[in-house]
């Protein structure tokens, strides 16, 4: 089975105007969204007390509200957590008490909800200075990993590409970024973990396209760039294609299967994969293009590409 | 062929059950035998629960049980029935044989997100221990001009500098040179300021490193000793940056209990009681000088001297019991060499006068004061004690006149447990239940089989032949995975299965290049087996730079990440390795192994 019979020739490049407008257009919407509502922070990056617990029989949350209320938690935000059995008890950071002991306070209240055995499921407190801390790592994670990628590539092939790589990493951080701050999704670890591997998933298929790219430019003997461009993404789309749809396939049965914790972390890597797959044949061509690529500019790489070639 | 083997191996013990169980151990005054776990059999088998085995060890002994269900019943049974004597540690165990563990060969260690258990991340008041040290500082200069009769005027810390005030400019010069004699860690300054000729002694910065490095040194062992007293098995201490210490208590289910006896800093006093002034008086507000008033347990005023004989970290050893004489709860503590002496000097000289017990114990209280939340340490002194010495005594002695034999066994707990060097916060705390855990074991496995399910017929149908063999290295390959960790002993969280459900869906991107690399080759019109050359070939320069990048960021998220996160990075960063390795030479071997060396007119691709 093949998607594609023979080699497309979709002309990629020629819609290219009209992909970047789409692209800038959902980058500033992300970043007007993270700028305006700002993300649904989980208590890690913000600090506080979450609590789950898990009843014998289905609870009712005003029930749930209630106990609480009386036991001087009226702010704690209450939801169901996977099945109506399980619920979720968030606090905000309080300062009349000693954080840790917030958590058991709120579990015996919790008791009180419904007869029968409440089972602690969960508990994590984040002190509000170790939110900080984290928040502050994470954004220099994110960081470090950019510039990581950009001296690899710059060496490996040529700043360009290397610009063109972040370029579109930097789009798909971006707008996975949006989406969570548009639909409000809870933003924890997990989902800055995995919007890292998004970094290294998108780049992932971004350097496959360069690698043809540098290979034609160097093997085409004639052709514009344009040109060259184009027949490279035809000829990576149905490998682009292939491993965008495996990724997806295990993404969506851990999005399924695993489990209410780590459906944040699924998500955020269905949308980097959906949207790092779109940016490495539109965007970081594109990118590679307007910065002005030409046949002369891979000369020097050749010297060393041709080590590899003329191996057995 | 070897690694394939190897990797089989040491995957091997990941087949077997991890059987939930109970560690029981003995304390000083009990030990396990054969007869404690005839014990713990019939006390199980009265309340119902099934035991899978036991296994009795050097001075432990090892229950399994089927589920966990029954370990936590049978811990709360075994509890009542065994009594303060013994610990009782949940855990995991497994079965694997011993040939198999002899070679090094173990399961996979499970985070605390699957198995369940308490994290917590504790901050060290660094400038707490740095200000005690200057409050040593402090009497020890003033002990010191006294001894050396240098009369000073005034000693006052103030920041981070002592300063001695002195009358005349000749003692200050004297006194310059004694005390940078005997403290050579003091940077002094000699200051005039109006009448006053000073001293001024500030710590240097690598000694004030030393005592930070100390404090949380001395704090992990004190926070070690206590939780060791919890009887938890595989506890997790470990310094984190440089003021951070985390916990882990795998299994552990009753966070609280363990909060409070990580908070508590309890220490002991012992002082003589002044019996020549009376109480009375102090209480209408004259305290004789070399006196101060207390406090018992049920409010009674007493008249303590001010000297202390010997203090909580003079204290070696504290085990709870019962008195002999009387039956009721006593401490029977041990002490240092130099606590023994001075114990032994003062009981000596003051036989059948009373001797009180000081119980000290600060607490972090955080109020708000106008809108803005002021952590305030509370310190509750009372005395527990006070009894007649009877004879002089020295190492070892008891202490008596507590409420209960639970007050004994937790007095026991502290002092054994020694004093925090510096106050301690609790500022992260991760708890997970058993049940959560088990759920997210299950939940993580489903996920990696389903998804590996579905992209192997995917592959099978998409590629045919090379599909299956594609199939092949991906099953290798997870075998690699487990392989590696289990013999790395790398912690597998909740995010690190993910991590292999995302290997798993990109280790199979390498093949796809190659095949798709194949494909175009045959498309150009290359004969198959030139094809497959070409493919392996030309593909491999692409797949090493596409996984080099992506090592990257699994490295960048190594070193930033807490927790959860490194074990989703260690877990992407093996796999990434391992489905190189397979994809390109596994799959190779096999496909060489099924056209190579033949005449082929097609390829099943």
């Amino acid at each position: 089975m093949q998607i594609f019979k023979r080699t497309t020739e979709i002309d990629f490049m020629g819609k290219r105007n009209l992909a970047a407008t789409l692209s800038v257009l959902l980058v500033l919407i992300s970043l007007g969204s993270v700028l305006v509502r700002g993300l649904s922070l989980g208590i890690d990056f913000t600090g506080g007390t979450l609590v789950e617990v898990g009843y014998e029989q289905a609870v009712e949350l005003s029930k749930v509200r209630g106990v609480l209320g009386e036991g001087g938690f009226g702010d704690a935000q209450v939801q169901h957590f996977g099945t109506s059995r399980d619920v979720l008890v968030r606090l905000p950071p309080q300062a009349e008490l000693a954080s840790a002991e917030l958590s058991d306070r709120a579990f015996a209240a919790l008791k009180q909800a419904q007869a029968g055995e409440a089972t602690l499921r969960r508990v994590e407190f984040v002190g509000p200075q170790v939110g900080d801390e984290l928040t502050e790592d994470g954004g220099l994670a994110m960081l470090y990993a950019l510039i990581g990628i950009l001296v690899y590539v710059a060496l490996r092939f040529e700043y360009r590409f290397a610009l063109g790589s972040v370029i579109a990493l930097v789009h798909d951080v971006v707008i996975t970024l949006g989406i969570f701050s548009l639909f409000q999704i809870e933003f924890d670890l997990t989902v800055l973990a995995a919007i890292l591997a998004v970094i290294g998933y998108s780049l992932n298929d971004t350097i496959v396209v360069f690698d043809r790219i540098r290979e034609n430019f160097r093997k085409m003997r004639k052709g514009s760039a344009v040109e060259i461009i184009n027949s490279s993404l035809n000829q990576t789309l149905s490998r682009t294609l292939m491993t965008s749809l495996t990724t997806l396939l295990v993404l969506v049965a851990l999005f399924v299967f695993g489990g209410e914790i780590i459906h944040g972390f699924a998500f955020a890597l269905i949308i980097g994969v959906l949207v790092g797959t779109y940016s490495s044949i539109y965007v970081a061509s594109t990118a590679v293009l307007m910065l002005g690529i030409s046949k002369a500019d891979l000369m020097p790489v050749v010297k060393e590409g041709a080590e590899v070639d003329a191996e057995p | 062929m070897v690694l394939v083997l190897f990797g089989l191996l040491y995957a091997l013990p990941n087949v077997f059950d991890q059987d939930p169980s109970l560690e029981i151990s003995g304390s000083r005054r009990a030990t396990v035998g054969s007869a404690t776990e005839q014990t713990v059999r019939t006390a199980l088998d009265k309340a119902n629960i099934a035991i899978k085995s036991t296994d009795a060890g050097d001075d432990k002994l090892l229950v399994r049980f089927n589920d966990s269900e029954s370990q936590l019943r049978a811990k709360e049974m075994l509890e009542t029935t065994l009594g303060g004597d013994y610990t009782q540690a949940l855990t995991l165990s497994t079965d694997v044989p011993g040939w198999l563990q002899s070679v090094g060969a173990l399961p996979m260690y499970l985070g605390l997100d699957l198995r369940g258990g308490i994290h917590v991340l504790i901050d060290v008041d660094m400038d707490a221990a740095v200000s005690q040290a200057m409050e040593r500082y402090n009497g020890d200069l003033r002990t010191l001009l006294r001894d050396e009769k240098l009369r000073y005027s005034r000693v006052a810390v103030r920041d981070d500098a002592i300063l001695v005030s002195f009358k005349e400019a000749g003692l200050r010069d004297q006194a310059l040179d004694v005390i940078g004699n005997e403290y050579r860690d003091l940077q002094l300054e000699a200051l005039d300021e109006g009448d006053d000729f000073l001293v001024q002694a500030k710590m240097s910065p690598s000694e004030q490193r030393a005592v930070k490095k100390f404090a949380l040194d001395q704090n992990i062992t004190t926070l070690r000793n206590r939780v060791n007293a919890l009887g938890v098995s595989e506890p997790v201490i470990q310094q984190q940056g440089e003021r951070r210490i985390v916990v882990q208590l795998p299994g552990a289910q009753d966070p609280s209990k363990l909060k409070e006896l990580l908070g508590a800093t309890a220490t002991l006093e012992y002082r003589l009681e002044d019996t020549e002034h009376s109480v009375e008086d102090a209480l209408a507000g004259r305290v004789p000088p070399g006196s101060r008033l207390y406090q018992t347990r049920d409010g009674r005023p007493i008249l303590l001297k001010r000297r202390v004989i010997v203090t909580g970290n003079q204290i070696t050893d504290a085990s709870s019991g019962f008195d002999q004489r009387t039956g009721s709860p006593m401490v029977s503590v041990s002490l240092d060499s130099q606590g023994a002496r001075r114990m032994r000097n003062v009981t000596t000289e003051n036989v059948n006068k009373p001797m009180a017990v000081v119980f000290i114990e600060t607490r972090k209280d955080t109020r708000l004061v106008n809108g803005q939340p002021v952590t305030r340490k509370v310190q509750v002194e009372e005395v527990i004690s006070v009894a007649n010495i009877i004879e002089p005594f020295g190492r070892r002695f008891q202490t008596t006149g507590l409420d209960s034999p639970e007050e004994a066994h937790d007095l026991a707990l502290l002092l054994r447990a020694g004093a925090l060097a510096a106050p301690i916060d609790i500022v992260e705390e991760r708890t997970i239940g058993p049940s959560l855990g088990q759920d997210n074991i299950d939940q993580g496995f489903a996920s990696v089989l389903i998804g590996l399910a579905v992209v192997m017929i995917f592959m099978a149908i998409y590629y045919k032949v090379f599909g299956l063999v594609a199939n092949m290295a991906l099953l290798l390959n997870l075998v690699f995975i487990v392989a590696v960790l289990s013999m790395l002993q790398a912690t597998l969280t909740l995010p690190g299965i993910a991590g292999i459900v995302l290997t798993v869906g990109m280790a199979v991107d390498a093949n796809v290049l190659i095949f798709e690399r194949i494909r175009e080759e045959i498309r150009n019109g290359s004969t198959p087996q030139a094809s497959i050359f070409a493919g392996y070939e030309k593909a491999l320069s692409t797949i090493v730079d596409a996984n080099i990048t992506t090592l990257i960021a699994a490295v960048v998220l190594f070193s930033f990440g807490t927790g959860p996160i490194k074990g989703f990075a260690v877990t992407l960063f093996i796999g990434i390795l391992t489905s190189m390795f397979t994809a390109i030479v596994g799959t190779r071997a096999v496909v060489n192994l099924i056209y190579g060396g033949k005449r082929v007119a097609r390829l099943s691709i």
